[in-house]
């Protein structure tokens, strides 16, 4: 074993943080949003009323919650240039780029597991409350936006970070797709100044400190909101 | 969408000369098998170990598990993977570490996978554990002390045996995410059944054919996994309580 220098990290700092944190960190927060508004779309659809609607959101949610993320990573980097080319009318697959081909993945597939959360948070709202509002003649939709999902959302709200957590952790795996990601930027520094060991040793720190620090927060968060019920 | 399907592909010799595609995708879920299997068993072993650890009296046991759940849960899998495969061999004494990185093309990557999804499953099985014990009346630990039991007596006969039927429906699905993180062996280098699928994607250009077999295979593990543990859960439901009583089932 030779000597360990992290000096690398010192020199490259700007690149692994600005370029590669800064593109997980995007990718987090750009999926997270996405994926709350589709999974709470896709949640609805689960709960609605006609049939073809909630067994077809429900299949899409079991499909995507049956296989990994790295299958469905490579299955949208190929579907989405297609689907592109349909939406379009091409007559050519659609070249997207590789930072919007991992947007819309990760979208796609947090949203299936944003939709269960959703799901259940609609759920432990109790039936009172709807129909207290419908009897108080609002109509079904009004009840659902000021009533029913208001509650849900934050009873929810330390789940639905925790899974942000996760996504930010899943966001590393883009390193399939060659993207200079946090560990992809730390991966193309560490080769090539032959320092894998240091690069790791710190993305695994820098994690770890993130993760725990946000874990933390969300402890915090939770009980706070469980005192109100 | 002009795309060319094409499923005979898997009919064809594939390209690494070991028999037709439909052959790469065999070998590749049997690998997918092995790693999620082996990680699984260790993970639980670990898991229901740190789990209790964190719920003895004994402060010192409590905070070494705490850190234990913390260090795996907090650092992604693929990171943690790329730790045991490019960082420890370096870090171990160099005789040791040349050992390692002398072992057999896929032993050398099972391995690490193996191990590091091992650990980073351990420690949300750790978590379930710690909530089965938890959810457990306070009274049943003090009736079995003051029946003489003593602690470890106590967690063997009369805590464990509840506290584990409860955890089984949380350990089956962390179980299928065991099985769908097995496929981040594929980033060292390991042919599972993700890599099968994009090793036939390479070579054959058939992308749709050969993500859509993975795919059906992968869920229809799933069911079958699902399934075996409903089957369980019956077999192991005390009457009267676990499964049913807590309202799992409607």
């Amino acid at each position: 074993m030779d000597g360990l220098d992290f000096s690398v990290i010192g020199r490259s700092l700007g690149y692994l943080l600005g370029e590669g944190l800064v593109f997980s960190v995007t990718l987090t927060v750009m999926a997270a949003l996405g994926g709350v508004v589709l999974g709470t779309l896709l949640a609805l659809m689960r709960l609605s009323g006609n049939r073809w609607v909630s067994s077809a959101a429900g299949a899409y949610v079991n499909l995507i919650r049956a296989i990994p993320l790295l299958l469905v990573i490579f299955w949208f980097f190929f579907l989405v240039p297609f689907l592109g080319a349909w939406l379009l009318g091409a007559k050519e697959p659609v070249k997207v780029g590789a930072f919007w081909s991992s947007v819309i993945t990760f979208t796609m597939f947090e949203a299936a597991y944003f939709a269960e959360i959703v799901r259940a948070g609609i759920r432990s709202v109790p039936a009172g409350q709807t129909q207290a509002g419908l009897a108080l003649g609002l109509t079904q939709r009004q009840v659902m936006s000021q009533i029913v999902l208001p509650q849900a959302l934050r009873n929810m709200l330390p789940v639905l970070l925790s899974q942000v957590i996760v996504l930010f952790q899943d966001t590393s795996l883009v390193y399939v797709l060659s993207i200079t990601d946090f560990l992809g930027a730390a991966t193309k520094i560490g080769q090539r100044d032959g320092r894998l060991v240091e690069m790791y040793l710190f993305v695994a720190a820098v994690y770890f400190f993130i993760c725990y620090l946000l874990s933390w927060q969300v402890r915090k968060l939770q009980l706070r909101t469980a005192i109100v019920r | 969408m002009n795309y060319p399907w094409n499923w005979s592909v898997f009919l064809q010799p594939s390209a690494d000369g070991n028999g037709t595609y439909l052959d790469t995708l065999i070998t590749g879920f049997g690998w997918t098998i092995g790693v999620a299997f082996s990680a699984w068993a260790l993970a639980l072993l670990l898991g229901v170990c740190v789990g209790i650890a964190r719920t003895v009296p004994h402060a010192g046991l409590q905070r070494a598990a705490a850190l234990w759940v913390d260090v795996f849960r907090n650092i992604p899998l693929l990171v943690q993977i790329f730790l045991w495969y490019f960082v420890v061999p370096e870090l171990l004494p160099a005789a040791w570490g040349s050992a390692i990185k002398q072992i057999q093309p896929p032993w050398g990557s099972f391995l690490p996978a193996t191990f590091g999804l091992a650990l980073f499953t351990s420690a949300r099985v750790a978590e379930q554990v710690r909530a089965g014990l938890e959810s457990l009346p306070r009274g049943q630990l003090q009736a079995a002390t003051a029946l003489g039991l003593t602690l470890p007596q106590a967690y063997r006969h009369v805590l464990l045996p509840m506290a584990l039927r409860i955890v089984v429906p949380p350990l089956t699905s962390e179980f299928l995410n065991t099985i769908k993180n097995s496929s981040v062996a594929l980033t060292v280098g390991l042919i599972e059944l993700t890599a099968a699928a994009r090793a036939i994607q390479e070579y054959s250009f058939q992308v749709f054919e050969a993500f859509t077999a993975a795919t059906i295979i992968y869920v229809v593990l799933n069911l079958m996994v699902v399934r075996l543990m409903r089957v369980l859960e019956h077999r192991l439901a005390v009457p009267g309580f676990s499964g049913q009583a807590l309202g799992q089932r409607s």
